[in-house]
């Protein structure tokens, strides 16, 4: 069974996240690597950072900005392949996030299309 | 066969073991409502072939046979779920091993049960979902008993079960790790069952009339399924005290009657023994907890049966030690009222007091407590308002007028 874990931060959270907050995330994608359960994941840009876009009438309409002006954003996302929804719990309760954002788990449909672009790991 | 007796075999086992053959049909394929619809459409062969055929040797085996060939048909035509045909056969292969050996099918209500209760799972749907499956009662008689329309019910059980499906839920009893933080859940889902069905006893025609009873069944279930849970035997117990308390809450003629006025002849004493029994044994596990707690609380009132007398301070002692692992506002309220009866009004006030205004505004049995206080502390207007306070809360008519009565009480 797959599926995402997406993480929710406000603002604040965002904005405070420093060197160990990333090098925590880092050692959390490399356990789940070596659980062999992870099919990939990244930590996201600030929404500050975020384009959002849509086509309506074959026309492109563009804006500045997250989707939806919210107190917390999507900070980042795993998707992970696990026997059930209690093994995905158990793995997001390790995410390091879980302590102060919230961590969303989502099953994913049908198959999954593999990638391979990636330049770097 | 007559017709009249494969009917009554057929409807006997649906009474008997519905929740048993839903449990297991569900916990092979991970799907509540595909095992619900299977077993639907073998009760349906069963009614046309037994009055025919005769009741099969083993009836159970014979609709667990036909129920997973339901399921499997289904698999093959659904290509969302390309793992779930593989399970589908694995169970069909069991299914026809319980069927050509004398086995019984393995009993996996427990993991029903938990599916049921997990934190996953909208928790006003958790008890409405455990009825369904477990009980076998049907989706208009829970939507009665829960307030809502049929239609509503239907819908919110509809969505819980595909998400039971859909995100994988696993039918597993949780290990050590999870005990405390899922058993919980389970209980609470009962008592709530319990609970609505006690609330409208009054109401000779209200449909949460049953409920009551169909709680206390889960709950002997329940500790068929965890003997060594001293948690399940005190809710068993908790709700057996209350239930024996059925014939003395209301007089003949409807009015309420507040338990330390109510009769204890009227009492059932063959339910209080059996309480009694399950909280003997559930104390031999010396674990503590809530729902122990609260039986062992109804237990002192019903020794008043035997020696007339209440014995508050007991009350209290026990009180402290709800409010310290499950300071609930109904445990806070409770324990000041206590206080009150072995300390004196001022004191049980001074408890009541402390309760944050802002976790009583609906309460009602707190504004019933108020009241009360109030009065044996002599403020009579102040305790004619929360008398006031009391009945505009309830929704038991029998219990609004004993409390609308109370503000006019001159004593």
């Amino acid at each position: 069974m797959k599926y995402a874990l997406l993480v929710y931060e406000s603002e604040e959270a965002f904005n405070r996240r420093d060197e160990q907050a990333v090098a925590a995330g880092r050692a959390y994608g490399e356990a789940l690597q070596a659980a062999g359960v992870l099919i990939g994941g990244a930590g996201l840009g600030s929404p500050d950072t975020a384009t959002t876009l849509s086509v309506r009438d074959g026309r492109r309409q563009i804006h500045d900005g997250p989707y939806a002006e919210t107190k917390e954003y999507l900070a980042g996302l795993g998707l992970i392949d696990v026997p059930d929804l209690d093994a995905a719990l158990e793995w997001a309760a390790r995410h390091p996030a879980a302590g102060y954002a919230k961590v969303e788990i989502r099953p994913l449909l049908g198959c999954l299309f593999p990638g391979g672009s990636g330049k770097s790991s | 066969m007559s017709e009249p007796l494969a009917y009554a075999a057929v409807e006997a086992i649906a009474r008997g073991t519905y929740g048993r053959l839903v449990a297991y049909l569900a916990s092979r394929a991970g799907d509540v409502a595909g095992a619900e619809d299977a077993l639907s459409d073998a009760f349906a062969a069963a009614l046309e072939r037994w009055p025919a055929d005769g009741v099969p040797d083993k009836p159970e085996a014979w609709l667990l046979h036909v129920a997973r060939n339901r399921m499997i048909d289904a698999a093959r035509r659904s290509q969302v779920r390309q793992n779930s045909e593989r399970l589908l056969l694995h169970l069909a292969e069991e299914a026809r091993k319980v069927a050509a050996t004398h086995e019984q099918f393995p009993d996996e209500r427990l993991k029903l049960l938990f599916v049921c209760a997990h934190p996953a799972i909208d928790p006003a749907a958790r008890t409405p979902l455990m009825l369904q499956t477990v009980l076998g009662l049907d989706a208009a008689r829970i939507a009665a008993a829960f307030l809502v329309s049929p239609a509503a019910m239907g819908q919110r059980l509809v969505r819980v079960k595909a998400k039971i499906r859909e995100a994988a839920i696993p039918f597993r009893v949780p290990g050590p790790r999870e005990w405390d933080e899922r058993v919980p859940f389970v209980l609470d889902a009962i008592y709530s069952a319990y609970t609505t069905g006690w609330e409208h006893l009054a109401e000779a025609w209200s449909a949460h009339r049953g409920l009551a009873e169909e709680a206390i069944s889960l709950g002997r279930t329940l500790v068929q399924l965890l003997p060594s849970e001293p948690e399940a035997r005190g809710l068993l117990a908790l709700m057996l005290h209350c239930e024996a308390r059925r014939a003395a809450r209301h007089t003949s003629r409807g009015e309420f009657v507040p338990l330390d006025a109510q009769d204890p002849a009227l009492w059932s004493r063959p339910m209080m023994a059996e309480a009694e029994a399950h909280l003997r044994s559930a104390a031999a596990f010396q674990r503590m907890g809530r729902y122990q707690l609260e039986a062992a609380i109804q237990s002192i009132h019903a020794q008043r049966a035997a020696t007339g007398r209440i014995d508050w301070r007991e009350i209290l002692l026990l009180y402290e030690g709800l409010v310290r692992i499950a300071p609930g506002i109904g445990a806070l309220a409770g324990r000041a009222v206590a206080l009150a009866q072995a300390d004196g009004p001022a004191a049980g006030f001074a408890a009541l007091e402390e309760i944050p205004a802002g976790r009583v505004v609906n309460y009602q049995p707190y504004w019933a407590a108020r009241g009360h206080l109030l009065q044996l502390l002599g403020r009579k207007d102040e305790a004619r308002s929360a008398f006031g306070r009391a009945a505009s809360l309830t929704d038991d008519p029998a219990l609004r007028v004993y409390l609308l009565q109370r503000t006019a009480d001159r004593h």
